[in-house]
């Protein structure tokens, strides 16, 4: 826990494709995080749910085939049930809606091809922000 | 000739004398300019000297043609499966192009045509894979969802949409459709109404191989996994007796290696899930020559050139050996692997994105090195969104500039002799068949896959080859080496068209209205009845019955997934 912290890593829509979600998932574990893992096909609810139940220091999704599209009703679903946990996306998204969901409270938005240990460095951080 | 066996023993002793020389040499050689690599390897962690000759064949040079290599057209089929191959009839140009809607996607399907594709490739959209209806997805997801790529075949209405004035009866059709296959009975009750005989339908059922989809693609996943493969043996048995142009099942190693298989792996899963449903289907009172006739495969195309030429001889070797030896298949037909091959969307970057074009032409080019059947290609902008028009052009002219520019379609299997190709052949195939007898001893692939055994193997080769990215064993141009500042790409981000998503909503919505109810609910409830064995029948020819009388797609996954449950597979971490 000293080294990382929790993150709760989750799919949500309807793809499933899920070799980027593994990858990662993998990745943070081996540095020393908690991984929580929600598969494809969850729902927001299912999410939200278990971000109440498991009190992680950052929700990861990872979203194609246009899964960006349900970000905004979990972000509206965290204000409502005063879930303060910061949100990351990793996925392919297009650029206004990027600009969009940075907006509404994403905090970070990774791409494919992207170095995995500045995305584990990014974690720890907001993680190590989050418990203050 | 004679086989004069002294004179062979000599030149082989002579041979092995030259190249120790010239080892000596290469050795001096490197001390001073060192090897560019600690070890030289490719994708299936296969170490590569740095030359090979005749002493890398098994057995001697002729003995080994003649068992290993042979003839296009003849067994082991190592060199093609038609005697022909490319010098009388091209591979299949077959892109995947659908989007938006059935209108759009009817549009650009005929422009693709017009540009020269010899097949049609049919991708469906995620919520379709889901088994949703488009009206239940606006309602229950968000409408915006709807057309974002792949078109949505709800009912008969859209299907008429789709294939309006394309020959169906000319050219074969591919379908990416998930079990219960309701785009497939759609396109079959389509030609019935159109007078078309079943007899004459060509085409594949994409996504039949539920195998591959739980090892690696859950995409296509509605039910669990023993419910998803009778479905699979059903549709198999049904074509087998009602289509016997169509392909029911195309064993798939694509999925496999887009999660993460290795190419010894993805060959490897992919003929052992092939086994394992012949021995179904031989269990279920089909011949073997029949079970193994009807499969075809999908394989991946992958940018490690050799290697991907040498997989796919391999793989047909394998698959005409154990058809053969194994299940004494006596049609030669039945020892031939057919196969199509779709260019790797993994090894795409959006980094420097105008770059995928050199990587979609090497993948291409490998494919028909291999002897690939069919062949699509993917567009460069397919790292970042659906294929612009113009990128998939360019995509489908790749090809013909394979086919018609570059030559290497006019002598058949051009790597064949290869001191490299026919040793990594047989290399990739001996380790295949490792992997294949160590699935057979678990008891197949349902077992295997049960055990988790496929899904860890690859999550292991999915993160192996991620740490080779990380420390540069692996250079993946743009991405982790010869970076450059670059702008945002110019790339035409498709939208979805919010007329036609309207229109096809209250399409659905009004064929709910219009049709006869009391047929709706009958055909669905025989569906149920068969499905849950209280009833004698083929589920795919209620499947159809059921689309004939305009029940929807959700309608019957709804109806079947009241009795078989919903899939849901585990995950599992390297």
């Amino acid at each position: 826990m000293e080294k990382g912290g929790k993150i709760l890593l989750a799919k949500i829509g309807i793809d499933g494709h899920d070799r980027g979600f593994r990858t990662i998932a993998a990745k943070l574990r081996d540095n020393g995080f908690k991984v929580i893992l929600l598969g494809p096909w969850s729902s927001v609810d299912e999410v939200v749910n278990t971000a109440l139940q498991e009190d992680p220091d950052v929700v990861g999704i990872s979203t194609l085939g246009g899964d960006y599209l349900l970000i905004p009703k979990l972000i509206d679903k965290f204000k409502e049930m005063k879930l303060d946990v910061p949100i990351i996306l990793g996925g392919i998204i297009p650029p206004e809606w990027e600009k969009k969901l940075k907006e509404i409270g994403v905090k970070k938005i990774f791409h494919p091809g992207t170095d995995l240990n500045e995305v584990v460095r990014h974690i720890r951080e907001l993680a190590f922000k989050k418990r203050g | 000739m004679d086989i004069d066996t002294e004179s062979i023993v000599k030149n082989f002793k002579e041979l092995n004398k030259l190249l120790e020389n010239w080892t000596e040499e290469y050795k001096k050689a490197i001390s001073k300019a060192p090897e560019r690599k600690k070890k030289f390897e490719n994708p299936s962690e296969i170490p590569l000297k740095p030359i090979y000759t005749p002493l890398d064949i098994r057995g001697n040079i002729y003995s080994h043609y003649v068992n290993n290599v042979g003839f296009p057209g003849l067994y082991p089929f190592t060199r093609g499966v038609y005697p022909t191959m490319y010098r009388s009839r091209l591979w299949t140009k077959r892109l995947l192009t659908a989007f938006g809607s059935p209108e759009q996607a009817n549009e650009r399907i005929k422009l693709m045509l017009k540009a020269g594709e010899t097949g049609i490739n049919i991708p469906a959209p995620s919520i379709s894979m889901r088994g949703m209806d488009t009206d239940e997805a606006a309602e229950k997801l968000d409408k915006g969802y709807i057309g974002l790529y792949g078109a949505n075949f709800d009912t008969l209405k859209d299907i008429e949409i789709l294939l309006d004035g394309i020959p169906i009866h000319k050219i074969s059709v591919n379908y990416s459709d998930p079990a219960p296959f309701v785009t497939i009975a759609l396109h079959f009750a389509f030609a019935k109404r159109k007078g078309i005989p079943w007899s004459e339908i060509r085409g594949t059922t994409n996504q039949a191989d539920c195998y591959s989809h739980w090892a690696s693609c859950w995409d296509f996943i509605l039910f669990p996994l023993e419910a998803h493969l009778n479905l699979t043996l059903d549709h198999f048995e049904w074509c087998a007796k009602n289509a016997p142009r169509w392909w029911p099942l195309s064993i798939i190693g694509q999925h496999n290696s887009q999660a993460g298989a290795t190419p010894v792996q993805e060959v490897a899963f992919t003929l052992a899930a092939g086994i394992d449903y012949v021995k179904r289907l031989v269990e279920k009172g089909m011949t073997a020559d029949l079970a193994a006739q009807k499969i075809s495969a999908f394989f991946d195309g992958q940018i490690n050139l050799f290697e991907m030429a040498a997989k796919l001889r391999a793989a047909r070797r394998i698959w005409a050996r154990i058809m053969k030896e194994e299940f004494k298949a006596k049609n030669p037909r039945s020892w031939q692997l057919r196969m199509h091959v779709q260019t790797s969307g993994v090894e795409l970057t959006r980094q420097q994105v105008l770059n995928n074009i050199v990587r979609v032409t090497l993948q291409a080019l490998g494919a028909v090195l291999g002897g690939a059947n069919s062949l699509h290609t993917d567009s460069f902008d397919e790292a970042l969104c659906i294929p612009s028009e113009k990128a998939q052009i360019i995509a489908l002219m790749t090809q013909h500039i394979l086919s018609e520019e570059s030559g290497v379609a006019d002598v058949i299997d051009p790597l064949g002799g290869s001191y490299y190709v026919e040793w990594l052949t047989d290399e990739i195939e001996q380790r295949a068949l490792e992997y294949i007898y160590k699935i057979e001893e678990m008891g197949g692939m349902l077992e295997a896959l049960r055990k988790g055994f496929i899904q860890r193997e690859i999550a292991k080769s999915a993160y192996d080859l991620q740490k080779k990215i990380e420390n540069k064993e692996r250079i993946i141009v743009g991405v982790n080496e010869f970076v450059i500042e670059e702008e945002e790409p110019e790339i035409e981000y498709p939208k979805p068209n919010s007329e036609l998503v309207e229109r096809q909503i209250e399409r659905t919505k009004g064929i709910r209205k219009e049709r006869d109810l009391q047929k709706v609910e009958s055909s669905l409830d025989k569906l149920k009845e068969i499905a849950s064995g209280n009833k004698e029948g083929n589920i795919f020819q209620q499947v159809i019955n059921c689309v004939n009388v305009y029940c929807t797609r959700g309608e019957i996954v709804g109806a079947l997934r009241e009795i078989f449950g919903e899939g849901r597979p585990k995950i599992y971490l390297p």
